[in-house]
C-alpha cells in the first residue's frame, strides 16, 4: 500500500513547493498569453503582470493582424492609396499542416511493415538490417542536409511539399520501426499463428490483424512525429526556403517576425501563440499517447 | 482439388495484372503531380494524405501478390524483403549514404571541386569562432544536461508525494509541445530590456529593479547570455526527464522502502541509498538523450541571438557555414564532429540490443 503522505504537515509542504515550481515554469507562457491580448501602446509601456489594472487595454486587433497579415498603406498608380496586407501567420499556419500532416501519416504504413517483418519472419540480414535501424536512431539529421539537397535539386523536389514530407518520412523512420517493432514483436504468437492455419498470407495478416492490433503504438508514434514536425525549424528552412512566403510554415514565419518585428511585442506574441496552439491542444488532449512514445524510445536524430 | 487451385491461381494472375499497373500508375502520377505544387495547400494536403496512405498500402498489396505467384517456400522467401525494403531504401536514402557522402564531402572545398584532405577539420579545431562555438557547446551539454535531469527528478519526487501529481506534471511537462522557435520568444520577453529609468516591461529586469538593481541586458555580455540561453532549453527539457523519471520511479518497490522506513532509515537516506540507485539505469537514458538534444539543437541560439554576442554553438555554427556562407567543406566536417560526438551512444545502443534474446 502506498501511504498517503500528502495529507501530512510534510505533505503539505511538498504540494506548496511543487506548486511554487509550476508556477515558475508556467509564467513565463502566460507572460505572452496576456500580452498577445493587450494593444500595443500598453505592451510597450508597461509590464504585462499589470494588465489586469486597466481592463480597457485588451483588444483582439493583434491576433487579426497577425492571422490575416500585417496592414500597410501604399501609394497607387493612380496617385490614391491602398491597403495591403503582408505575410500571414494565417497562411504559414495552413502551410504547417500541409507539411505536417503528409508528413506523419506516409511513415507509418512504412514503419509498420518493416517492423512486422523484423518481428515475425526468420531472414537473412534481418539481425544485421535491424542494428543499422538501432545506429541510424541517434545520427544527427545535419549530417543528410547537403546530400538530400543535392538530390533534391536534380530531381526537382527542391521547395516542394512533397520532398519535405519524404525528409521527415526518412528522417523519422527509424524511430518508428523501433517504437513499432518493439509493440509488435510483443503480440502473442497463438493469435498470429492461428491466423495462418486459416489460409491468411502476409499481406492479409498485416491489414487485417498487425495494424488494428497495434493502433495505441501507432497513435504513439504519430502524436510524436506530428510534434515534431511541427516544431521543426531545420528542415523547414533547409528544404523549404526560397520558395515564397506562401509555403513558410509557422516556426520559420516566427523566427523571421522575431527578426524583422522584435520590438512589436505585442504581434509577436500573439504569432507565437499562433504557432503554439495546435501542439498544445493535440498534446493536452493525446497525452497518454505521447508519453507512451517517449517512453518507448524518444531518441531522435 | 486440381482445378479449384487452377482458378485460384487464374484468379490471383489477373489480379496481380489488374493491380501493379495500377499501383504504379497511382505512385508515379501523384509523385509527379505534388512535385509541381499545381493545388491549394487544403488540396494538397487532402490529396496527399489519401495518395500517401493508398500508394503505400497498394504498393505492398501488389508486390505481396506478385510475389504469391512463385511457389510457396520461395514466397516465404522472398515477402521479408518486401515489407523491410521499402523502410530499408528510405533509411539508407536519407540517412545511410548522406553519413558517407558528406565523410567525403568534409575533405574537399567549399563547392567540393577538389580534395583538400585535413584542411576542413584544422579550420574548426584553430578558427577562433568555432573555438567558442566548442565551449559554449560543452556548456550545453554540461549545464543544459545536469540542470534539465536535476530539476526533472526533483519534480518527480515532488510530484509523487504532492496532492497534486497529475496537474503538476501537465505544467511542467506543457513546454514540451512548444517548438524551441516560440520558446525563444517567450523567453526573449522575459529577458526584455530597457535603460535605466524607463518601465521595464520583461519581467526579469522589472524584478531586479523592484529589488533596486539595475536593468541588465541579459543576452548581450558573454558568457552569462550562454546560461540565460541554456535556462530555455532547461525549460523545455525538464518535462521529458520529469515523465520519463516519474515512471522510473512508480518501479520502485513500496515493500523495500517501507522496510527501510520500519528499519529507522530517513527520508534522504531512503533516497541516496534505494529509491536513487534503482532508477540509476533511467537517469543514465535521460541524461544521454537530452545531452543529444543540446548537441544538435540549433534553434534556440538561431532565433535568439543568431550566435552573436559569444552565443555560438556546433550546431548553429554548421548551419550558418552551409547555408550562409555555402562552404559544404566546413560544414559537412563539422556535421562529421557532432556525429563523433554521439557515436558512443551508437556503440552503447548496439550493445544493448546485441544482448536481447528476441534476436
Amino acid at each position: 500500500m502506498k501511504a498517503k503522505v500528502h495529507m501530512t504537515r510534510g505533505g503539505k509542504i511538498i504540494t506548496f513547493l511543487l506548486i511554487l515550481f509550476c508556477l515558475i515554469w508556467t509564467i513565463p507562457t502566460a507572460g505572452i498569453l496576456i500580452t498577445s491580448f493587450r494593444d500595443s501602446d500598453a505592451t510597450a509601456s508597461s509590464g504585462w503582470w499589470t494588465a489586469f489594472s486597466s481592463l480597457k487595454d485588451f483588444t483582439l486587433g493583434n491576433y487579426d493582424e497577425v492571422l490575416g497579415g500585417q496592414r500597410f498603406t501604399v501609394g497607387t498608380a493612380g496617385g490614391g492609396t491602398a491597403t495591403r496586407r503582408g505575410a500571414s501567420m494565417g497562411s504559414a499556419f495552413l502551410s504547417s499542416i500541409t507539411v505536417t500532416l503528409p508528413a506523419v501519416i506516409i511513415p507509418i504504413f512504412i514503419a509498420a511493415a518493416a517492423a512486422y517483418a523484423f518481428a515475425w519472419m526468420s531472414f537473412p540480414g534481418r539481425r544485421i538490417l535491424f542494428a543499422m535501424v538501432i545506429a541510424l536512431l541517434v545520427v544527427p539529421l545535419q549530417i543528410s542536409l547537403i546530400p538530400i539537397l543535392r538530390d533534391y535539386q536534380k530531381i526537382g523536389l527542391n521547395g516542394t511539399y512533397l520532398g519535405i514530407w519524404l525528409a521527415h518520412t526518412g528522417f523519422g523512420l527509424p524511430l518508428a520501426t523501433y517504437i513499432l517493432f518493439n509493440y509488435i514483436s510483443t503480440i502473442p504468437r497463438s493469435i498470429l499463428e492461428s491466423a495462418f492455419i486459416d489460409g491468411a498470407n502476409h499481406f492479409t495478416m498485416f491489414a487485417r490483424l498487425i495494424i488494428p492490433l497495434s493502433i495505441p503504438a501507432l497513435a504513439s508514434f504519430a502524436i510524436f512525429q506530428f510534434i515534431w514536425v511541427w516544431n521543426d525549424l531545420l528542415v523547414a528552412l533547409v528544404f523549404l526556403s526560397g520558395s515564397g512566403q506562401m509555403m513558410e510554415v509557422v516556426t520559420v514565419r516566427l523566427m523571421n517576425m522575431a527578426g524583422t518585428r522584435g520590438s512589436d511585442w505585442h504581434l509577436l506574441t500573439a504569432g507565437a501563440f499562433v504557432s503554439m496552439i495546435l501542439p498544445l491542444v493535440v498534446f493536452l488532449s493525446l497525452q497518454k499517447f505521447f508519453v507512451k512514445g517517449l517512453l518507448a524510445g524518444s531518441v531522435k536524430g | 482439388m486440381q482445378l479449384q487451385e487452377d482458378q485460384e491461381r487464374k484468379e490471383l494472375v489477373v489480379r496481380t495484372l489488374v493491380f501493379t499497373p495500377l499501383t504504379i500508375f497511382v505512385m508515379i502520377g501523384g509523385f509527379l503531380l505534388l512535385r509541381n505544387n499545381p493545388m491549394s495547400q487544403v488540396m494538397t494536403t487532402l490529396f496527399a494524405i489519401v495518395w500517401g496512405t493508398a500508394s503505400v498500402l497498394s504498393m505492398f498489396y501488389s508486390m505481396n501478390l506478385i510475389v504469391q505467384l512463385f511457389p510457396t517456400k520461395k514466397y516465404n522467401k522472398i515477402i521479408p524483403f518486401v515489407f523491410v525494403g521499402p523502410a530499408i531504401l528510405i533509411i539508407g536514402w536519407y540517412l545511410l549514404i548522406p553519413t558517407v557522402r558528406s565523410l567525403v564531402l568534409s575533405f574537399m572545398n567549399r563547392n567540393s571541386t577538389s580534395f583538400v584532405g585535413f584542411e576542413n577539420y584544422k579550420y574548426i579545431v584553430t578558427d577562433a569562432t568555432m573555438r567558442t562555438a566548442f565551449g559554449n557547446t560543452v556548456l550545453w551539454l554540461l549545464f543544459g544536461t545536469a540542470f534539465a535531469v536535476f530539476f526533472g527528478l526533483l519534480t518527480a519526487l515532488l510530484a509523487e508525494r504532492s496532492a497534486i501529481e497529475k496537474l503538476g506534471k501537465t505544467l511542467v511537462f506543457l513546454p514540451m509541445a512548444i517548438s524551441m522557435v516560440g520558446a525563444g520568444v517567450i523567453w526573449k520577453f522575459m529577458y526584455a530590456y530597457k535603460p535605466v529609468g524607463a518601465n521595464q516591461t520583461g519581467l526579469l529586469n522589472a524584478i531586479m529593479v523592484g529589488l533596486g538593481g539595475k536593468p541588465q541586458n541579459w543576452l548581450g555580455s558573454a558568457p552569462m547570455n550562454n546560461f540565460f540561453l541554456i535556462l530555455i532549453f532547461v525549460w523545455l527539457q525538464t518535462g521529458f526527464s520529469l515523465v520519463v523519471l516519474s515512471a522510473a520511479l512508480k518501479g520502485v518497490s513500496d515493500e523495500i522502502k517501507e522496510a527501510a522506513r520500519i528499519d529507522g532509515a530517513k527520508e534522504f537516506t531512503i533516497l541516496m541509498r534505494i529509491i536513487l540507485p534503482s532508477i540509476y539505469g533511467s537517469i543514465i537514458t535521460v541524461s544521454t538523450t537530452i545531452m543529444l538534444a543540446a548537441l544538435k539543437s540549433f534553434d534556440i541560439v538561431y532565433s535568439m541571438t543568431n550566435g552573436l554576442y559569444g552565443t555560438e554553438v556546433l550546431a548553429s555554427q554548421q548551419y550558418k557555414q552551409m547555408f550562409k556562407f555555402l562552404d559544404y567543406g566546413r560544414g559537412s566536417a563539422i556535421a562529421i564532429v557532432i556525429l563523433l560526438a554521439v557515436s558512443p551512444v551508437i556503440y552503447y545502443n548496439l550493445k544493448e540490443f546485441n544482448k536481447r534474446e528476441v534476436f
